[in-house]
């Protein structure tokens, strides 16, 4: 799906997600601006196999729901897959709730690399509690939003998050939304080594991390049935978490923290799995 | 509501003939669209140009238009989903007034600029603030560095013509184009309208994005190549006049890119837009009686901008605006850049009145070369 060679950072996680899209078929990508707009390739070559439409900033849903709707209308078939970073989903957010609403018939894929990355590290919706970036340079004050959570509540087909850590189980989740039809949305976490101040070599080891600290939950929902994904499902219990601290003390945003501090942050995170527990109908 | 359908499907109809019915230009636009057979409309509601998209989609709902109908959360949405749709080769439709059309603005660059033919009726009203919802040209204006073709109307008629119209050059040259009409005097006001159907062809377009083809369109520029797409944007939106020109018979024959109202021997020469036109052509005709050499230069299009009839200008010429950038209005900026020295006056901003009486007090007093630059409050 994506070409060796392209422009991404070493270890990025975006064209990692990009490789896992031959999972689904006849796909057209539209890519608002951010860091996937330069690893899908500069004019005029294309680091990607399949189509891509680059839009502006806060269209994407929008922009796919067009290019559907035609399609439906001309009797092509394809997959449009609205590829979009946090902060598009920050600046679409309106957009992409009225296309959930909708239920227009797309794949909406948030790579979530918890910061505008493509303008420097500032601080967007998505950025985790307390993390360092250019525009929260004490550490961000307000807590991030749970795009999946959201998107139950707007009842989609289908929602799902996942993670560059766990290819297996990421690739399973484009293969199944590839074979439905309807809204589906997929919440995909992905550290980015420049930005979050980690060694390249890293990115799966600090998403497992992420994982395995409870600081990002794996799930899917579909049909009105929540359930936690196989990899991360013995995460769902606190006693079986790694501390928060192995997985925050690895990058640089959160050098600053005291003991005291990460375990606010343990505070917050268990009160979105309480949620997510009385969702889930496991 | 009028109930159209019946009369439309008539073989009489089908074969060329015309059909006269009493419509608002806005109406009038809802049955150009009608007859264009857009695959995707969407759009978002805004006084004074809702009336337009209710109809359409009260046709879409009757089963008269086979259109999908997107209703998006906000202008910015609704160019975005012509602009996808247009991309996968659909033939588009939206409208807005106005705050939309600043609310969308980032994506009528975006659809200009990727050679996707679109059109667009512009209901034009004020920009708050402060709040007005009534007629100017402040918000249509806004469109003209973005590389679309505009139009104004000055009637239903020619409102119905042009939007045919629009459909026709906008997929023969790759450039979006916005039909203007003024707020309330033209949109929420009925004239008698004959409605045909020029039998348009099929959608063309210069490129299409299809599943399977190995296709990036937009990508990241660097060196000459973003410079290059927009001087070839700025040359075919030039040339598009030679189209707009040569199919002015095949719509309505309205004059092309302007409209010569009593110029022919005129020492004194007005340059305008709009549906207040037709006033002004009543104050000329009282003039032309008293024996001034006066006429009109109606511009039917902002872009192109009628470089050519405007040079031709002889005698004085005063451009009365119905929108500014400075003191000056922005019609008279333009015309002053063609290398006309004209006086210039802003009138009608917010949908003050300016009718056939004020016309004639203001002509009389460019006549007697009282006006220079100046306000009319
Ligand atoms: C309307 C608008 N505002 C701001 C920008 C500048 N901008 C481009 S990319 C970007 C951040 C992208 O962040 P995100 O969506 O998270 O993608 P990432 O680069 O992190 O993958 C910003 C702010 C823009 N292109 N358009
Ligand atoms: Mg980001």
């Amino acid at each position: 799906m994506i070409l060796p060679g392209n422009t991404s950072c070493q270890g990025c996680p975006i064209s990692l997600a990009m490789r896992c899209l031959d999972e689904i078929e006849n796909p057209v990508l539209v890519i608002p601006a951010g860091c996937s707009t330069v690893v899908a390739g500069l004019h005029p070559n294309s680091a990607m196999k399949i189509p891509v439409i680059h839009v502006p900033f806060a269209s994407t849903n929008a922009v796919a729901c067009g290019v559907k709707k035609a399609y439906d209308q001309l009797g092509i078939k394809a997959n449009v897959i609205a590829w979009m970073g946090d902060g598009a989903a920050d600046i679409g957010f309106a957009t992409l709730s009225a296309s959930a609403v909708r239920k227009d018939d797309l794949i909406t894929i948030v790579v979530d690399n918890e910061a505008y990355m493509n303008t420097g590290t500032q601080a967007s919706l998505s950025t985790f509690w307390k993390a360092k970036t250019t525009t929260s340079p004490k550490g961000k004050g307000d807590e991030r939003r749970n795009l999946a959570l959201i998107m139950i509540a707007h009842k989609a087909d289908y929602v799902a998050t996942a993670t560059v850590g766990y290819i297996e189980d990421l690739r399973r989740k484009f293969r199944k939304a590839g074979e439905m039809s309807g809204f589906r949305f997929i919440h995909l976490h992905s550290p980015c080594p420049p930005g979050w101040r980690f060694p390249s070599e890293k990115t799966i080891e600090i998403a497992r991390k992420a994982v395995a600290s409870g600081a990002w939950a794996l799930f899917e929902y579909h049909q009105g049935r929540l359930r936690f994904s196989p990899v991360g499902r013995r995460y769902v219990e606190k006693e079986n978490r790694i501390p928060l601290a192995d997985y925050l003390k690895s990058q640089g945003r959160f050098e600053h923290l005291s003991v005291e501090e990460i375990e606010e942050l343990e505070k917050v995170i268990e009160e979105e799995w309480k949620i997510l527990r009385k969702l889930s109908t496991d | 509501m009028w109930d159209l359908q019946g009369d439309l499907q008539t073989e009489g109809y089908r074969n060329g003939s015309r059909i006269r019915v009493l419509l608002t230009s806005n109406e009038a636009i809802a049955e150009a669209v009608r007859i264009a057979r857009p695959e995707v409309i969407a759009a978002y509601p805004i006084t004074p140009q809702s009336p337009i998209v209710e109809r359409l989609a009260n046709m879409i709902a009757r089963g008269e238009l086979n259109a999908s109908f997107v209703r998006v959360e906000s202008e910015h949405s609704a160019m975005a989903v012509i602009h996808g749709a247009a991309t996968a080769g659909a033939r588009v439709f939206t409208a807005t007034s106005s705050h939309g059309l600043a609310y969308m603005y980032e994506m009528c660059w975006w659809i200009a600029g990727s050679r996707l033919p679109a059109v667009m009726a512009v209901v034009t009203r004020s920009i708050g603030a402060p709040w007005n919802i009534h007629g100017d040209h402040t918000d249509i204006v806004l469109l003209r560095d973005a590389g679309w073709i505009i139009g104004m109307a000055e009637n239903a008629q020619e409102a119905f013509d042009m939007t045919l119209q629009a459909f026709y050059v906008s997929e023969e040259v790759n450039i979006p184009f916005a039909v203007g009409i003024d707020a309330f005097t033209m949109s929420h006001t009925a004239e008698v309208v004959e409605l045909w159907n020029p039998r348009l062809p099929e959608r063309k377009q210069a490129y299409r994005v299809l599943p399977m083809d190995k296709f990036a369109v937009n990508a990241v520029t660097m060196g000459k190549a973003r410079m290059k797409a927009r001087y070839d944007l700025a040359l075919d939106l030039e040339n598009s006049a030679n189209v707009i020109e040569r199919t002015d018979k095949d719509f309505g024959n309205h004059g092309g890119l302007v409209e010569k109202y009593r110029l022919e021997d005129a020492d004194y020469a007005v340059v305008m837009m709009g549906g207040w036109c037709g006033d002004a052509k009543d104050a000329i005709d009282a003039l032309r009686e008293e024996g001034y050499k006066i006429g009109l230069l109606r511009l039917r299009f902002l872009r192109p901008f009628p470089k050519k009839a405007v040079k031709e200008l002889g005698g004085d010429v005063l451009v009365v605006d119905r929108s500014n950038s400075d003191l000056r209005g922005v019609l008279g900026i333009e015309v002053s850049a063609c290398g006309i020295e004209a006086r210039n006056l802003v009138a009608g901003i917010g949908g003050v009145d300016v009718g056939v009486e004020e016309f004639y007090k203001i002509f009389k007093k460019f006549v007697d070369n009282k006006i220079d630059l100046g306000w009319y409050l």
